[in-house]
């Protein structure tokens, strides 16, 4: 929650003494607020003010790491509602169902499956982060030992230990030592006990209630004692509930600062048809859950999810950019044609399709213009002939491609009388202005050659 | 502190607009709330589903989904029945693909013609769309809502380089419009006042901010429709209140995910569940985003929207 600069002045000493390198108290007040300075530089700040400020300084939804090491997962720390605003802050983790009745060789599968999850999408690797091990049997003991299984198999994965009862966690626990799981959960009527489990154990904890009201006064009761590491559910289940619930959650937290419901959520979207349950958790992505359960992470449907993820998650303020460079495009050789587009990546996917569509090996010289379509850069002075020119010289593209011709965007038809002058020996053609033309465009000239 | 209820009042709201005609008609929009928030304003209507058709076969489409509609794709009044009477398709968009210079260059009558056969075929609202050639899409579009006419069709798209002749000819026929820019806010503002002043009434414009698929540039689209509509609730913005189409499936069935096979890229799984998943996946986030209308084409992944979307009723 931002204060401003006189909110914070009434808590500063107001003697103008200088220590902190500003003239007035006022004047290091502004700078707290821009959040260029930091209290400590004030030696003779109160208590008073250090957790009065402290308290404001806080995300409106509260940072919760579950796990370990390399593969901890931080969530939460959310400060918007709409990321145009601002970005999203940590990716939602997302984490498999296992059932402690299942099978060890289904648990060891399950586990796996997490384990080996990791791919690659445009350059970032990307994982299922979590298990989330379900008390289905009500025995401790069996439930200590599929959790105990799956750290075997998959031990950088975060672990969910999904039951009320608390012999089952604190028989969990024995195998997580240092593991900080998340503990899911405290109910009404276990609370008290499963706090004192969580905090001994360095564990965050789930907090499980019917619809907000009771979520609140179940939160508010536990933090009152000093216990913050929380996680919510609400309790919705379908697309209706989850859409509502997590909006008036994360509206409550960001705008209204109301603090018993500024933690991150979870959310189940387990379902018998695997597409409905893909599209429960794309809800849950979009719409500010923190933890996603799945009940099957098959490869197809995790891809689409970890797409969105990083899709919605992106930084909005930061054109999405491909690095500079001559891209094969199919079994290309050296007589190949040759294109030029732009390093947005939007453009550069779009014509990356199109070619790959018209089944013509050719070769795509991508150029950075900060990340702007072919129009925009054109119109920002960032794809100018002079520009392209350059590019062509130093890029080494004489290297792999044996011929003089550059196919460029139709939109700026109007630079290739500039660039045959300033590429002496270049063929400039003019290629389609939209990519879609692109497929008829490389046939025809294949069958013209 | 007992929670309370943060709601958000709006002054604005969405247009309504409705196609088709008789009681197979279909409204969108009309809500005066961000997507599904009903504890707040109302939804009086639910995101619509449109099957894609095509005038020609859909040869260039990937094998998955090419296959789900084998035997009946190779005419268009075929193709749009079996969606229509098999699907429990709510709409059909109609893609006047063949019209396009590098295709067949089908001429403007012939394609009229198709439009007129598949109406009489069908009772469901039909959505008629160029082949995205703007030249062409003018002349084919114009024939296109003359034997429309009477129909209350929704036609597209209107864009920056062709509006003037397919909103007049829109008018006349009395048809429901399409206005599209590429993906931005301020230019699919500058459209709906350039399309207004040639005195078509901005309630019967649809806004299509130009879509995207999963993984390539969906979040754009999706920003893009948030700030739509943020602009016609909380600053009663009529040149941004028209409801929202998404015309996904051209996006989704192009990239690779819905054809790459299993064998090239073990790490991706099956090609099957995930070309389905692309396109449903597409579709659930885009209406997260504010989406009215969507026209898609895998009648598995219109299956799943469908069914997401009655759980946001
Ligand atoms: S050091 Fe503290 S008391 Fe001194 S001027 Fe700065 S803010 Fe005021």
């Amino acid at each position: 929650m931002a204060l401003s600069g006189v909110e914070i002045f009434k808590h500063l000493p107001k003697t103008n003494c200088k220590k902190c390198g500003f003239p007035t108290c006022l004047a290091f007040a502004m700078k707290l607020a821009a959040k260029q300075a930091s209290l400590d530089s004030c030696p003779d700040a109160s208590e008073e003010a250090k957790s009065f400020l402290g308290a404001a300084s806080e995300p409106p939804v509260r940072a919760i790491t579950i796990g370990a090491g390399a593969g901890a997962v931080k969530v939460g720390e959310e400060t918007v509602l709409f990321r145009h605003e601002k970005k999203f802050v940590n990716p939602c983790g997302m984490a498999l169902q296992v059932m402690d009745t299942d099978s060890d060789a289904d648990i060891d599968a399950k586990a796996s499956a997490v384990a080996t999850s990791e791919i690659d999408r445009v350059g970032q690797r990307l994982r299922i982060e979590l298990v989330s091990v379900k008390d289905a049997s009500g025995d401790p003991a069996r439930f200590a030992a599929a959790v105990k299984r799956v750290t075997e198999k998959a031990p950088d994965a975060g672990l969910i230990l999904d039951t009320r009862n608390t012999a089952a966690v604190e028989a969990a626990l024995a195998h997580l030592a240092g593991k900080k799981p998340l503990i899911y959960g405290a109910t009404a009527d276990n609370a008290d006990a499963m706090v004192g489990i969580a905090k001994a154990a360095g564990a965050s904890l789930g907090v499980i209630a019917d619809g907000l009201d009771a979520l609140t006064a179940l939160t508010e009761k536990i933090t009152a004692g000093g216990f913050k590491d929380l996680v919510l559910d609400p309790g919705a289940r379908k697309a209706k509930d989850m859409v509502e619930q997590y909006t008036m959650i994360r509206r409550s937290a960001t705008k209204k600062s109301f603090k018993p419901l500024g933690f991150p959520v979870i959310s189940f979207a387990v379902n018998a048809d695997p597409y409905m349950e893909q599209a429960l958790a794309s809800i849950g992505i979009a719409k500010y859950a923190s933890i996603i359960v799945l009940s099957d992470i098959a490869k197809w449907k995790s891809l689409a999810l970890i797409a969105l993820r990083q899709n919605i998650y992106t930084d909005p303020q930061v054109p999405m950019q491909v690095k500079q460079d001559l891209y094969k495009v199919g079994d290309v050789k050296a007589e190949s044609p040759l294109m030029i587009t732009t390093n947005f990546s939007l453009t550069y996917f779009i014509v990356l399709g199109e070619v790959e569509n018209s089944k013509v090996p050719s070769w795509l010289a991508v150029m950075d213009v900060e990340g702007l379509s072919v129009l925009t850069a054109w119109a920002a002075g960032k794809f100018t002939a002079a520009k392209i020119a350059q590019f062509i010289t130093e890029s080494g593209i004489d290297q792999s491609v044996s011929h003089k011709e550059l196919i460029i965007p139709g939109y700026v038809a109007i630079l290739s009388g500039a660039l045959e002058e300033k590429l002496p020996g270049w063929k400039i053609t003019v290629g389609p202005r939209e990519a879609n033309a692109l497929p008829a465009f490389l046939k025809n000239k294949a069958a013209a050659a | 502190m007992a929670f309370v209820v943060p709601k958000d009042t709006y002054n604005g709201k969405v247009f309504e607009v409705e196609i088709g005609t008789g009681d197979k008609a279909v409204k969108i929009g009309g809500e005066n709330t961000l997507p599904f928030l009903t504890f707040e304003g109302a939804v009086p209507n639910m995101p619509v589903i449109a099957h894609e058709v095509q005038d020609v076969a859909p040869e260039d489409w990937p094998e998955t989904v090419q296959a789900a509609y084998k035997g009946v794709s190779g005419d268009p009044v075929t193709w749009a029945k079996h969606c229509q009477d098999n699907l429990g398709a709510q709409a059909i968009a109609l893609r006047l693909y063949s019209t396009h210079p590098d295709r067949q260059d089908t001429s403007p009558e012939a394609a009229a013609k198709t439009v007129s056969d598949v109406l009489a075929a069908i009772s469901v609202p039909l959505i008629i769309l160029g082949s995205n050639h703007a030249e062409k899409d003018a002349q084919v579009l114009r024939a296109a809502c003359e034997a429309a006419k009477g129909r209350n069709c929704l036609i597209g798209k209107a864009q920056e380089a062709n509006y003037k002749t397919i909103v007049a000819a829109a008018m006349a026929a009395g048809h429901k419009l399409i206005a599209m820019s590429d993906l931005d806010v301020n230019l699919a503002k500058q459209l709906n006042i350039l399309i207004t002043q040639m005195g078509y009434e901005k309630e019967k414009i649809v806004t299509d901010p130009m879509s995207s698929a999963l993984g390539y540039g969906i979040e754009y689209t999706y920003s893009v429709m948030e700030r739509i509509r943020s602009a016609a609730l909380m600053q009663n913005d009529g040149t941004m209140a028209p409801p929202m189409l998404n015309d996904i499936g051209m996006y989704v069935w192009k990239v690779k995910e819905t054809m790459a096979s299993e064998s090239d890229l073990p790490d991706w799984g099956a090609l099957e569940e995930r070309a389905i998943g692309w396109e449903s996946t597409t579709a659930v986030g885009l209406i997260m985003a504010g989406s009215n209308l969507l026209i898609m084409r895998h009648p598995k992944a219109i299956e799943t929207a469908k069914k997401v979307i009655a759980e946001l009723a």
